[in-house]
C-alpha cells in the first residue's frame, strides 16, 4: 500500500504558480528593469511570439537572391518605419502586436484601368501564386540597410490576371484606413490612409514581388501584415504595406511623401547614392548590425536588372 | 494676486531650506553638488549600459548619437530653468548648481558631435566639411557647438573675474542662442512628426518668455520709482 506522507515543502496545487504567470512575472520585471535602467533610451519592442506564427511549407529559391548575411530577424522586426502605428523605429513593434485583427477579414481591391477588376479575399488572392523565398537588400530613405529573406510572389503575375487596359499607365497602392488599429493614424503626420506608386513597367519588373511573409514565416504586423509590396531598388518608404486597394491608374499616382514633401520624396525614389536627400547625403549607408558604413550602389545594387527602366531619363530630376 | 503668490511660495521654500540669513543651507552645497552630478552622470551610465546589454535596438550608434544630443538640449533647458526657479522659490542658492548644469550641457553636446565625427563620418574630414557647408542641420549642429565653447571656457571663476561680471553675463547670453539653435537642429531633422521637438521649443519659448516678462516688470517697477 501507497502511503503519501504530506512533506512539509510539498505545495497542494492550487498554490503551485502557473507557468504562464510565472512567465509573466518575469516578463513584467525584464519590462520594469528595462525601463528603469534605459527611461533615457528608445524602447525595444518586444514582437509577437514567433512560435505561434505560420510557417511556409516548401518554399521556392530565387536566383534574385543574394548570399549576403542576412539582418537577424529581431532588428528586422523591431526596427521599423511604420508610421500607422508610431513614428519611433520601435513603435511599430509595439503597438502592431495585435495587427492586423483576425476577427475582420483582409480583403484588397484591384480596380481601375482593367479588364476584370474584384474584390478579393487575402486568401483567394494569394492562392493561385507559387510562394517564393526573395532574400532582398533593402535601403531606407534614412541611411540604412537590411538584408531581409521575403516570402512573397511576383507582383506582375496578379496584375496580368486582373488584365489592365492600355490607359493603365501607373500602379497605385493604398494602405489599410482603421485608426482603431493603427493609432499612429489619429495624428496627421501623413495623409492617411499611405498611398504608393510605381510606373506600370516597374509593376510589372520581375524583381517587384508581394510579399506575405518573412524568414520563412507570415509577416508580423509591424512588417505591413498581411500583404506588402517590395520594391528593392527603391527606398524602404516605397514598398507600401498592409495593402487593400491596387487601382490601374492613367495619371502618376501622389504619393504620402510626395504630399508630405514633394522637394524630398519624388515619384520614382530609386536608391541613388549621386542624388542626395535635401538634408542628408545618400552616398553611405549603415547597414543593421554592422559598425562601419558602406557605400550605396545605385539602384541599391541592381542596375543590371532595372537600369534600362529608366534609360534617358534623367534622375536628378526625376528622383 | 500672482506676486502675492510669489512671495508666499518664496516665504516658503527659502524656510524650508535655508536656515539664516547667510544663506548657508542645512545640508552642505558640496553634498548636493555631489549628489546631483551623480544624477547628471545618469544618462551616460544608461547609454553605456544600453550598449554593452543590447538594449539600444537594431541600430545602437543612431541610438546613443540622438541621446547625447537629446540631453545636451535637455540638459540647456534645466540650466535655463535655474534662473526663473530662483524668482519663483527665492532660493537663490540654486544658482550654484548652474555652472555643473551648464558644463552637462556642453558635456552631452561634446559626446554628440563626437559620435557625428566619429561614428557617423568616421573623421573623414572632407565629407563632415561638405555636411556642414551643405546640410543646414549640420550647419546650425554645428554652430551650435562652437558656440558653446567660449561658455565652456569661460565658466571657470578665474575667467569669470577675468572678464569682470558685466561681460561674462553678457556674453553667456549666448546660451539662449543656444538653446533656441539646438532646438531648431532637432526640428530639420524629423521627417514628418514634429511633436517632439515642438514640445522642447515650448518649453523654450516659456523659460525665455519668464525673462522677458521679468524684465518688463523691473522696468516699469524702475520708472515707477523714479
Amino acid at each position: 500500500m501507497l502511503i503519501k506522507r504530506k512533506r512539509a515543502w510539498d505545495l497542494p496545487q492550487k498554490e503551485v504558480t502557473e507557468y504562464q504567470v510565472y512567465k509573466n512575472r518575469r516578463q513584467f520585471l525584464n519590462t520594469v528593469l528595462t525601463l528603469g535602467v534605459a527611461s533615457a533610451l528608445p524602447r525595444v519592442g518586444l514582437a509577437k511570439p514567433v512560435d505561434e506564427l505560420e510557417v511556409y511549407q516548401d518554399l521556392q529559391s530565387s536566383p534574385f537572391s543574394t548570399d549576403e548575411k542576412k539582418t537577424p530577424f529581431e532588428s528586422v522586426t523591431t526596427y521599423n518605419n511604420f508610421y500607422e502605428f508610431g513614428t519611433a523605429k520601435e513603435a511599430p513593434s509595439l503597438y502592431a502586436t495585435e495587427f492586423p485583427d483576425e476577427s475582420k477579414p483582409w480583403r484588397v481591391k484591384i480596380d481601375g484601368e482593367c479588364d476584370k477588376p474584384g474584390v478579393y479575399e487575402y486568401d483567394d488572392l494569394i492562392k493561385p501564386f507559387t510562394l517564393e523565398e526573395r532574400i532582398y537588400r533593402m535601403r531606407c530613405v534614412e541611411g540604412w540597410s537590411m538584408v531581409i529573406p521575403w516570402v512573397g510572389f511576383p507582383l506582375g503575375d496578379l496584375l496580368k490576371r486582373a488584365q489592365p487596359n492600355s490607359k493603365a499607365k501607373f500602379v497605385e497602392f493604398t494602405t489599410l484606413y482603421d485608426p482603431e488599429q493603427m493609432p499612429g493614424q489619429r495624428r496627421a503626420v501623413l495623409e492617411w490612409p499611405y498611398v504608393e506608386g510605381l510606373r506600370i513597367d516597374e509593376a510589372m519588373h520581375p524583381l517587384t514581388i508581394l510579399s506575405v511573409g518573412l524568414y520563412g514565416k507570415e509577416l508580423l504586423g509591424q512588417n505591413g501584415a498581411p500583404i506588402r509590396l517590395v520594391v528593392p531598388w527603391k527606398y524602404g518608404f516605397k514598398s507600401i504595406k498592409s495593402i487593400v486597394r491596387i487601382r490601374f491608374v492613367e495619371d502618376m499616382p501622389q504619393s504620402a511623401w510626395m504630399k508630405a514633401n514633394l522637394s524630398e520624396y519624388g515619384f520614382y525614389s530609386n536608391v541613388n547614392p549621386n542624388v542626395d536627400h535635401p538634408r542628408w547625403s545618400q552616398r553611405k549607408e549603415r547597414r543593421i548590425g554592422e559598425f562601419l558604413k558602406r557605400e550605396t550602389l545605385m539602384f541599391n545594387g541592381y542596375g543590371d536588372e532595372v537600369a534600362e527602366l529608366y534609360t534617358g531619363m534623367d534622375l536628378k530630376r526625376h528622383y | 494676486m500672482v506676486t502675492k503668490l510669489l512671495s508666499s511660495i518664496q516665504a516658503w521654500t527659502s524656510n524650508a531650506i535655508t536656515n539664516s540669513r547667510t544663506g548657508d543651507s542645512w545640508i552642505g552645497i558640496t553634498h548636493l553638488k555631489v549628489v546631483l552630478f551623480l544624477i547628471c552622470l545618469y544618462p551616460l551610465a544608461a547609454m553605456v549600459w544600453g550598449l554593452f546589454t543590447g538594449q539600444l535596438g537594431a541600430n545602437p550608434i543612431e541610438a546613443v548619437t540622438r541621446n547625447s544630443g537629446l540631453w545636451g538640449l535637455r540638459f540647456l533647458l534645466i540650466t535655463l530653468c535655474i534662473t526663473p526657479l530662483r524668482w519663483l522659490t527665492g532660493i537663490n542658492q540654486l544658482i550654484r548648481f548652474r555652472r555643473m548644469l551648464g558644463l552637462f550641457a556642453f558635456f552631452y553636446a561634446t559626446v554628440h558631435m563626437l559620435l557625428y565625427l566619429g561614428l557617423d563620418q568616421f573623421f573623414d574630414w572632407s565629407e563632415i566639411w561638405h555636411d556642414i557647408i551643405k546640410r543646414p542641420f549640420i550647419t546650425v549642429g554645428f554652430i551650435n557647438f562652437v558656440a558653446l565653447l567660449p561658455l565652456a571656457f569661460t565658466s571657470t571663476n578665474k575667467m569669470m573675474k577675468r572678464l569682470g561680471g558685466r561681460r561674462w553675463k553678457q556674453l553667456h547670453k549666448l546660451s539662449y542662442f543656444v538653446a533656441m539653435a539646438a532646438c531648431v537642429h532637432y526640428l530639420m531633422l524629423v521627417k514628418a512628426d514634429i511633436r517632439q521637438p515642438v514640445i522642447y521649443i515650448v518649453i523654450l519659448a516659456i523659460l525665455l518668455g519668464a525673462r522677458l516678462i521679468n524684465n518688463y516688470r523691473q522696468r516699469r517697477s524702475s520708472l515707477i520709482s523714479n
